[in-house]
């Protein structure tokens, strides 16, 4: 079972965390820089796979992940899982991100974590995994994109342009968004099959 | 297409995340997360309705300041609502944002669950999808208790979209594990295994997972599964890469799929049915052979996918642990990985060879390993990988490579990561103790341990090294002169100080004929160690010095010198001043025969499991140790030691200390031990700890003491039945002698024999105090219907008890007819004035009455069937309590009575007995069969007797004794 997933940056800033098992809102801030700091002092080229912190249950559970970019991707899961199909499923996870956003990179994860969650629910529920193929799920995340658009079609429109001009408006709106170093693609994702 | 374009993102939420972004300071960070918080806030509370859009821009702010780890405390009721919105994108956000911020003691389950109903009937299959996702992420009880019985029937109707399939069969994983009680699976069974056989790929793999589980649950109901788990996988492995199309990973057919397939395989044993397994060797076979093919691509995931399924296969084939053949070739194949440039390999080739290396067909097979493995200990850049081979190395060790691998192990130590020295000295340390053939080396290799990694040597560690020595008279005279060289180093490890301390303090007389280890050179060695060590070292030192007074009498006056200083005598720790007094007096009042004889030699201590065993275990949790290791450990401590019975705190010393409480835990035993307490369970927490099993006499005597004393009622009614009376009965079920309790005051023995319908029971009362019990009264009473069942006579016993003293009284039991309850002994004394009184079940039961029956297969294959009325058997399963080890059980049922019946059961791992119970009025037939399932640790437990009562009391009697 997959116990959590998390993603974060370089520098500890967490982009994603889901946890299949409860815990309070601290702890799970504790295993995510715990997590963090066992992860990022890891030398490149060393194997995938360690045993998880002490917080997420220490050697019975591993820490499977993968570093694209500025990004780490870590799942935590038990001895229930092959170690290589979990990278195999990081893989895939980020193959879709890269498919539905187009070229992915640490801002799309930012502005769109609702969108992330969506993607990574119809691979993995309740700890387990749902669907492994690509295709199948960004069917999924496509047909869920036209029912939005659909519906904001007919009753967003009207209230999206308010926004937008309300928007124009305020004074403290910045000119330039400052995206700093975080811009970073993700380099040469095979394109899939 | 791209399938979120970036245009269409919510302008409002960009511009409060880059503000976040542009924070100089978390103080900023904050304010600006407040002031969004309170925005946020007073838009939900206005009074104008927010369009979804608004909503779902909010509620994205939300995740995202949650995100950065600040408490989200609003807002949930807002999601609720959204729930019940018709439209996609509001529902969705809904569900999203409580998928993420509730948890499953949430008060507004029940309202959630309102919601879930409505779109579970919807029929809108993205609607059901939504739901099904979130009873999966939140899985309370709530939620079992409304949908348990709903989920199953989505699963396998007939009209049920594949995406919902899948939600379903996950869905009700999760609502299994959290309420197993509430899935019942029942009708569904054959459905939800076929579901391996379903059109879509995607349905199969999540329905896999849900049958894994279930079947690991309850191997029986779920046997069908192997057989089309094999075909399904065949069907995988044979297929050519482009046949499953969009479930073909980088060339490699569905390799998700194939891993889960092989894991569920892995629940059974290989399968029974000889086409069934043919098929599956084939599978294995030919996965094995696409490993040598060339790769279909250069991609590491293609190698990834492919192993993936390798290491799954291997897993599969140890642990069938039946086909040689299969078994050589994995290990041929893992040896390969050993050298693979891909560090991800070697971790996992290293991991499952831990696995190989216990099967006996393919252990030598390991071993020829052992250079790589070593290389890879010295060369690995990568922590995990050393870790791995690490544990390689001690899974593989044995009489013939023990010295190599631990030398290895010892000077990789010098190295080691801080977060696995401790573990790697435990392991050390068993081996060490396990395959030594001579003591110097073992004494060698500790202290060599001691002097490397000196702070991860935890006492478990060097209590072992000085039992040892102290056992072993051969290595005494050794360990002294080793000892005696380590403590010139220096700078030595504390740890050393003790062990040396406490060495030379006991055999310093076998090296004092060399002037270059005379006696004060001794002790001004370890002395010039004193001042250095923590007040635990010291303390011991100093019992150290009062036994060189009595080995060598001329340092009597040095030592007396050192104690009787200020900054011994009037040191401000009570424990040090103590000893120091307390020796210099005993130096100098008692004769040297009174000194000798307090001072005497160690006696040899007992043979026990060791307790680093038990520390390893402790630490890598049950399943790290196994079974046949333990075993051994204790076969192979047993050869290193002699036997006895005591701690190594309960010194030749402990007399003469034995007021002084301290909290020091030395070898010398200072603390209030067993003489005076007489409580087992009060020597020390620590060593209770350490070194393993209490009896189970003591620990019920721990239970029993406070409630006994503080609760008996003064009144000269018979006490009602202690609360664990029918748990001490349980202990007698299978025995007839032993204590039957014991408490502060009282301990009551029992000794026991039956005859035909006849017994006797003597039962010893034992005064644990030294005053007196007066008005010493004892009664048998039948409760229920028992008083026409059976017969107790009982003479009455000495009405006073002096203090420190045992009486008996002998009990004439006569059966008359079968019974299910026990009789009660009611004790009444006064102690000390105060009125005790207390009731106990006595130890007899139904099966005190068996005789034995030897009979042959066919016969009782024939009583079983004439026995086959339904009222007449009576049947349990029911969870293993204790050790499933076949001798123990065979134990258990010899002392049952009945007579235990070998070759009658077609398995070998089943138990048949069968036996009469003799009453005065009649007969009873009994037959009996226990069916372990090791795997899922429970026992299946059939009676047929020819009384129908006499079944379904044994069965329950019998249900609490494994």
């Amino acid at each position: 079972m997959i116990k959590a997933i998390l993603i974060f940056n370089n520098h500890g800033k967490p982009r994603l965390s889901k946890f299949y098992e409860h815990y309070n809102e601290d702890t799970e801030q504790q295993i995510i820089r715990e997590t963090f700091h066992l992860v990022s002092k890891r030398d490149e080229n060393v194997c995938n796979f360690l045993e998880g912190g002490m917080l997420i249950g220490g050697s019975d559970y591993k820490l499977i992940y993968r570093h694209y970019a500025t990004l780490y991707f870590v799942f935590c899961v038990d001895s229930s899982e092959s170690e290589l199909g979990i990278l195999d499923l990081i893989q895939v996870f980020v193959e879709t991100l890269d498919k539905c956003f187009e070229n992915v990179c640490e801002l799309d994860l930012i502005f769109h974590v609702d969108k992330v969650h969506n993607i990574l629910a119809e691979m993995v529920m309740g700890g387990m995994v749902l669907e492994t193929n690509m295709n199948e799920i960004i069917t999924q995340v496509d047909a869920q994109n036209k029912m939005e658009k659909a519906e904001a079609g007919i009753a967003g429109a009207p209230a999206r342009a308010v926004s937008a001009v309300k928007n124009m408006n305020l004074p403290e709106m910045p000119r330039n968004i400052n995206i700093g170093d975080i811009s970073i693609k993700v380099p040469n994702l095979p394109s899939f099959k | 297409m791209p399938a979120v374009s970036k245009g269409d993102g919510m302008r409002g939420l960009a511009v409060f995340i880059s503000d976040i972004r542009n924070c100089k300071s978390k103080e900023a960070e904050i304010k600006r997360i407040n002031k969004e918080l309170a925005n946020i806030r007073s838009k939900f509370k206005g009074d104008k309705a927010l369009d979804g859009y608004s909503k779902k821009k909010y509620v994205c702010k939300l995740l995202f300041i949650f995100l950065l780890g600040h408490d989200i405390d609003f807002g949930h009721m807002e999601a609720v609502n959204l729930l019940s919105s018709n439209k996609y994108t509001e529902k969705q956000i809904g569900y999203l944002f409580i998928s993420v911020l509730v948890n499953s003691n949430s008060e507004l389950i029940r309202l959630i669950n309102n919601a879930i109903k409505n779109d579970l009937s919807s029929r809108n299959p993205t609607f059901m999808c939504l739901a099904l996702h979130c009873i999966a992420n939140v899985g309370s009880r709530e939620m079992a208790e409304a949908f348990a019985s709903e989920i199953p029937r989505i699963l396998v109707a007939g009209d049920t979209m594949d995406s919902v399939k899948q939600s379903a069969a996950l869905c009700l994983l999760r609502l299994y594990k959290t309420s197993p009680d509430l899935v019942l699976m029942g009708e569904w069974t054959s459905r939800v295994v076929h579901l391996l056989n379903d059109q879509h790929m995607g349905v199969v793999t999540a329905a896999i997972s849900l049958i894994t589980c279930l079947s690991q649950k309850n191997p029986d109901e779920f046997k069908t599964c192997v057989s089309l788990a094999v075909s399904r996988l065949s069907r995988i492995v044979s297929s050519a890469s482009t046949d499953l199309q969009d479930y073909t990973y980088y060339f490699v057919p569905a390799p998700w799929l194939s891993c889960k397939l092989l894991r569920l395989l892995q629940c059974y044993p290989p399968p029974e049915d000889g086409a069934v397994k043919g098929r599956l060797v084939e599978c294995l076979e030919t996965i094995l052979n696409k490993a040598q093919e060339p790769p279909k691509s250069k991609k590491v995931q293609h190698s990834n996918a492919k192993n993936a399924i390798l290491f799954e296969a291997i897993a599969l084939i140890i642990h069938y642990d039946s086909e040689p053949n299969l078994l050589v070739r994995a290990c041929n194949q893992l040896g390969q990985f050993l050298q693979h440039r891909e560090t991800n390999l070697r971790y996992l080739a290293l991991e499952s060879m831990c696995t190989l290396a216990s099967s006996e067909f393919s252990h030598e097979a390991v071993k020829t390993h052992i250079e790589t493995v070593i290389n890879a200990l010295k060369t690995e850049r990568d922590v995990s990988v050393r870790q791995r081979a690490a544990d390689l190395l001690y899974a593989m060790c044995d009489r013939s490579n023990a010295k190599q691998i631990v030398a290895e192990m010892l000077s990789y130590l010098e190295t080691a990561d801080y977060s696995i020295r401790e573990e790697m000295v435990l392991k050390v340390a068993i081996l060490a103790e396990k395959y030594a053939v001579d003591y110097s080396w073992y004494v060698d290799t500790i202290l060599n341990l001691i002097r490397i990694a000196g702070d991860y040597v935890s006492e478990e560690v060097w209590y072992r090294v000085i039992q040892i020595v102290i056992n072993r008279d051969d290595v005494q005279g050794y360990a002294a002169k080793t000892v005696f060289e380590a403590l010139q180093a220096p700078a030595c490890h504390e740890n050393m100080v003790k062990v040396g301390g406490y060495i030379l303090g006991e055999f310093g007389n076998l090296i004092a004929g060399d002037p270059r280890s005379s006696p004060l050179v001794q002790f001004n060695l370890l002395h010039s160690k004193f001042h250095l060590c923590s007040v635990p070292t010291r303390a011991l030192l100093l019992s150290a010095y009062i036994k060189f007074i009595n080995l060598f009498p001329e340092t009597k006056a040095t030592i007396q010198e050192v104690l009787r200083c200020d900054s011994q005598i009037r040191n401000s720790d009570v424990e040090l001043q103590q000893r120091a007094v307390e020796y210099l007096k005993l130096s100098s009042i008692a004769s040297t025969d009174v000194l000798a004889t307090v001072l005497e030699e160690m006696p040899p201590f007992p043979e026990r499991e060791s307790s680093i065993l038990a520390k390893l275990k402790k630490k890598k949790g049950p399943g790290a140790v196994s079974v046949t290791e333990m075993e051994d450990g204790k076969r192979e401590g047993g050869e290193l030691n002699g036997g006895g019975d005591r701690g190594p705190d309960a010194s030749a010393m402990a007399a003469s200390n034995a007021s002084t409480p301290s909290p020091s835990a030395d070898l010398l035993g200072i603390r209030p031990a067993a003489p005076v307490s007489a409580a087992p369970a009060s020597v020390g927490s620590l060593l209770v700890d350490v070194f393993s099993e209490a009896g189970p006499a003591a620990s019920s005597a721990a239970v029993n003491d406070e409630g006994f004393l503080s609760s008996a009622p003064p009144s000269e009614d018979p006490a009602p039945p202690l609360s664990e009376a029918d748990e001490l009965l349980n202990k007698f079920v299978c025995k007839n002698n032993g204590v039957l309790f014991e408490n502060q005051l009282l301990q009551i023995g029992i000794k026991s024999e039956y005859r035909q319908n006849l017994g006797r029971m003597y039962l010893f009362y034992g005064n644990k105090t030294s005053v007196q019990f007066a008005s010493f009264t004892t009664t048998v009473s039948y409760p229920g219907e028992l008083q026409s069942q059976l017969n107790v006579q009982s003479k009455p016993v000495e009405p006073l008890v002096e203090g420190g003293a045992q009486i008996q009284q002998v009990l004439n039991i006569e059966c008359l007819t079968d019974f299910s309850e026990a009789p009660l002994l009611n004790i009444k004394f006064r102690y000390g004035g105060a009125l005790q009184n207390l009731t106990l079940k006595l130890p007899v039961t139904i099966n005190k009455f068996f005789q034995p029956t030897e009979m042959a297969s066919q016969d009782f294959f024939q009583r079983w069937k004439q026995l086959s009325q339904p009222q007449q058997e009576a049947q349990k399963i029911f969870k293993a309590n204790n050790s499933m080890d076949t001798e123990v059980l065979k134990a258990k049922l010899l002392g049952l009575g009945m007579a235990l019946l070998d070759n009658v059961d077609p398995n070998p791992e089943n138990y048949v007995c069968a036996g009469v119970i003799q009453t005065k009025g009649q007969q009873v037939g009994c037959l009996l069969r226990l069916e372990p399932n090791a795997q899922a640790q429970m026992y299946r437990l059939t009676l047929r007797c020819s009384k129908d009562s006499v079944s379904r009391r044994l069965c329950e009697l019998l249900a609490e004794q494994f």
